[in-house]
């Protein structure tokens, strides 16, 4: 599959049309019956858990956080290709493959109220925090993948960043050592057609971003983002090629359907008409219509389905409604594995005043 | 015991630590089967092999978070940054990933790795093999920054640095690599990180240094003692932490302090260390405190060079100053 597609001939790969029906060609998706059911509840929990945050940002319960809609099937299909072992290296802007992997929705509320816990996935460890420096997470991908192969493991890496990374020098740098070194990991390159204002073509002059891979000498295919099933079967054949032979560079071509984050205002950069036009891509309505035709999923169902993750959402606010602020002693707790004198000076002193502040 | 050079201290304690823990990787630009352009890694390819030590592209900013991504997956990374003045390109990874790891994964994820990085002039060395960025590097919260002067805290250091928990600078003065040799044990032992050493002891000033500025510190506490003054030598070995309590024993009985460093001035390690000493032993001091250091200049090429390194002649010119305050 991954040498069918190639780049520069301006080949995508697609199983699942706008319609819900089934591409015809020569590869057939793997996810069906039940589990494709449950790749599709981890597309309506991400997207709902996403309306909702926005929601909660505008209350002021959470602060700024980026916003996930129209990225679901990326997310959920490349991360439903891993192993329980497997490592995901996240940007920050694919919750629903967090979902998947065994995160929490309290844990994704928690990190944009403003606590490092919630980074920290007790069910699912090899997940790394965000990345905020755009791309740079693609390096930590490739030194993952490498202890990997130097220990023997048969783990891969599944790394995340959007088409604004590609511009970075980390990526070069990450997926040049990573077929250097034979490294298994899959760079998943979601394209959702813009770094918050700069639309994809002022980014780069190269007309996919998946034939990059060729200068790398590694296999790299672009696919339809929105296409649950070809993300799916995409990254599925990466991560067997990623782990016997060496990475592999998807572009999924998507579109950010929300803002940027909760403070930006993509008015000012793109048309309406242009976000009408994506509106029938959206990823959800393909996969439901798909499911309907198959006797898999009706109205009764997906009401059920957005009623549970409204509420198991709305639960997890409340839980994070309860937490306020950060310990003094956790700031400086986990700073360094011994805590320096000079730590322990700076804190006493706050401490001091804390204490003179209560008793005045 | 042998005598070593600081290249071959540095090198044993590679040696040892390759050949005690199979987490231990060496990595950098011509770092594998050239042994590093000064030969610090020479032979260990030879001996461990190209999965243990072994060369990569000339991409800091990958050596570094591909290091970091070694270190989370459970693996030692030692990796090199050929020049100090090379560490630009790394240093995103370093401040926004390195340094930062364990506490916003609240040690889940943690940064166990090495960056060894040869530093400092005097070497006559083309344009930017000549800095010494200490604090910076020491600025920035999460790390820990280490200079030796000598082969012998050189091993004990390094075998420190491998086995902390925490990323470490391990900052080389190339002008020492091969500038002498010490008694160095065969056998690994360590040396704490965040602990400096006094290496001569003297009554009327306190003379505080590091790395490089070590040996001119030496002559200079041999110039001053013709002059009739006893100085106190402290050797910082470890920029952070700072081992504030050895400095203020000594400025307690000296009541006189100058630091010594190559390093530009403003906002550096001396400038810190006398922060501290205002702030701990304000009123044993005797003298405003004196820094000597490189300029805030870039680094002049080799025809200037010798106006920025400190001299011992420069170091016992400041110390009179000091000694002679407030005249």
């Amino acid at each position: 599959m991954l040498t069918s597609f190639d780049p520069l001939k301006g080949k995508r790969l697609q199983m699942l049309d706008e319609a819900g029906g089934l591409v015809k060609g020569k590869f057939q998706p793997c996810l069906e019956g039940e589990a494709l059911v449950a790749a599709y509840r981890h597309m309506v929990r991400a997207r709902v858990a996403d309306e909702k945050s926005l929601l909660f940002q505008r209350q002021k319960r959470i602060h700024t956080l980026p916003v996930n809609r129209g990225q679901e099937a990326a997310a959920v299909g490349s991360a439903l290709a891993l192993g329980k072992d497997d490592w995901l290296v996240q940007s920050y802007r694919e919750l629903g493959g967090l979902l998947v992997r065994g995160a929490s929705i309290r844990n994704h509320l928690l990190y944009f109220k403003g606590s490092e816990w919630g980074s920290v996935h007790a069910d699912a460890p090899r997940i790394l925090p965000l990345s905020v420096p755009i791309g740079s997470q693609i390096t930590h991908a490739a030194g993952i993948g490498h202890a990997i192969r130097y220990q023997g493991g048969q783990e891969v890496v599944l790394a995340h960043f959007g088409d604004g990374a590609t511009s970075q020098g980390d990526f070069h740098e990450g997926l040049n050592w990573a077929a250097v070194f034979k490294c298994p990991v899959v760079f998943f390159c979601n394209n959702n057609q813009y770094a918050i204002s700069l639309a994809r073509g002022k980014q780069t002059a190269s007309a996919t971003l998946a034939q990059k891979a060729i200068a790398y000498g590694m296999p790299g295919l672009q696919i339809d983002g929105n296409d649950l099933l070809a993300v799916h079967a995409a990254t599925s054949a990466a991560v067997e090629h990623a782990r016997a032979e060496g990475p592999v560079l998807i572009e999924a071509f998507t579109y950010r359907m929300g803002p940027h984050t909760t403070a930006d205002d993509p008015s000012i950069y793109r048309s309406k008409e242009e976000e009408d036009a994506w509106m029938p891509k959206d990823p959800l309505i393909r996969v439901q219509l798909l499911l309907e035709k198959q006797g898999l999923w009706d109205s009764t169902r997906e009401e059920a389905c957005r009623t549970e993750a409204a509420a198991d959402t709305d639960q997890a606010m409340r839980e994070v409604d309860e937490l306020h602020e950060t310990p003094v002693d956790e700031i400086f707790a986990w700073q360094y594995a011994d805590r320096p004198a000079e730590l322990r000076r700076q804190q006493a002193d706050y401490e001091a005043f804390l204490k003179w502040k209560e008793a005045r | 015991m042998p005598a070593m050079n600081l290249v071959q201290a540095i090198q044993s304690a590679l040696d040892f630590k390759l050949s005690d823990d199979p987490r231990v990787l060496v990595f950098g630009e011509d770092a594998g089967h050239e042994g590093g352009v000064f030969r610090v890694t020479q032979g260990l390819q030879a001996t461990y092999g190209e999965r243990r030590v072994f060369d990569t592209p000339l991409s800091e900013s990958v050596i570094m978070g591909a290091g970091l991504g070694m270190a989370v997956a459970g693996l030692r990374p030692v990796l090199e940054i050929q020049f100090c003045g090379f560490i630009y390109p790394a240093m995103n990874q370093l401040v926004t990933h390195v340094a930062r790891m364990r506490n916003r994964s609240r040690g889940v994820f943690t940064a166990p790795m090495t960056i060894r990085l040869p530093y400092g002039g005097g070497i006559q060395a083309l344009e930017l093999h000549s800095e010494s960025m200490e604090a910076m590097l020491a600025h920035i919260p999460g790390l820990k920054v280490v200079i030796p002067s000598t082969p012998y805290d050189a091993k004990g250091l390094l075998i420190s640095a491998i086995e902390c928990e925490d990323p470490v600078l391990f900052m080389e003065p190339k002008k020492v690599y091969r500038a002498f040799r010490q008694e160095v044990p065969a056998e690994p032992y360590r040396i704490p990180l965040g602990k400096a050493s006094r290496v001569v002891e003297g009554q009327r000033l306190t003379l505080v240094a590091y790395g490089a500025m070590m040996r001119v510190a030496r002559q200079a506490v041999e110039l001053a003692a013709k002059e009739g003054l006893s100085v106190e030598l402290i050797d910082l070995r470890s920029i952070y932490p700072l081992d504030t309590e050895t400095v203020l024993d000594s400025v307690r009985k000296t009541g006189r302090l100058a630091i010594l460093h190559e390093g530009p001035m403003s906002f550096g390690v001396a400038a810190e260390l006398i922060a501290r000493v205002n702030e701990e032993a304000l009123l044993w001091l005797e003298a405003a405190p004196r820094r000597i250091c490189g300029f805030d200049t870039i680094m002049p090429l080799p025809m200037g060079e010798h106006h920025y390194m400190p001299t011992p002649e420069r170091v016992l010119y400041e110390l009179l100053q000091l000694h002679n305050f407030p005249e």
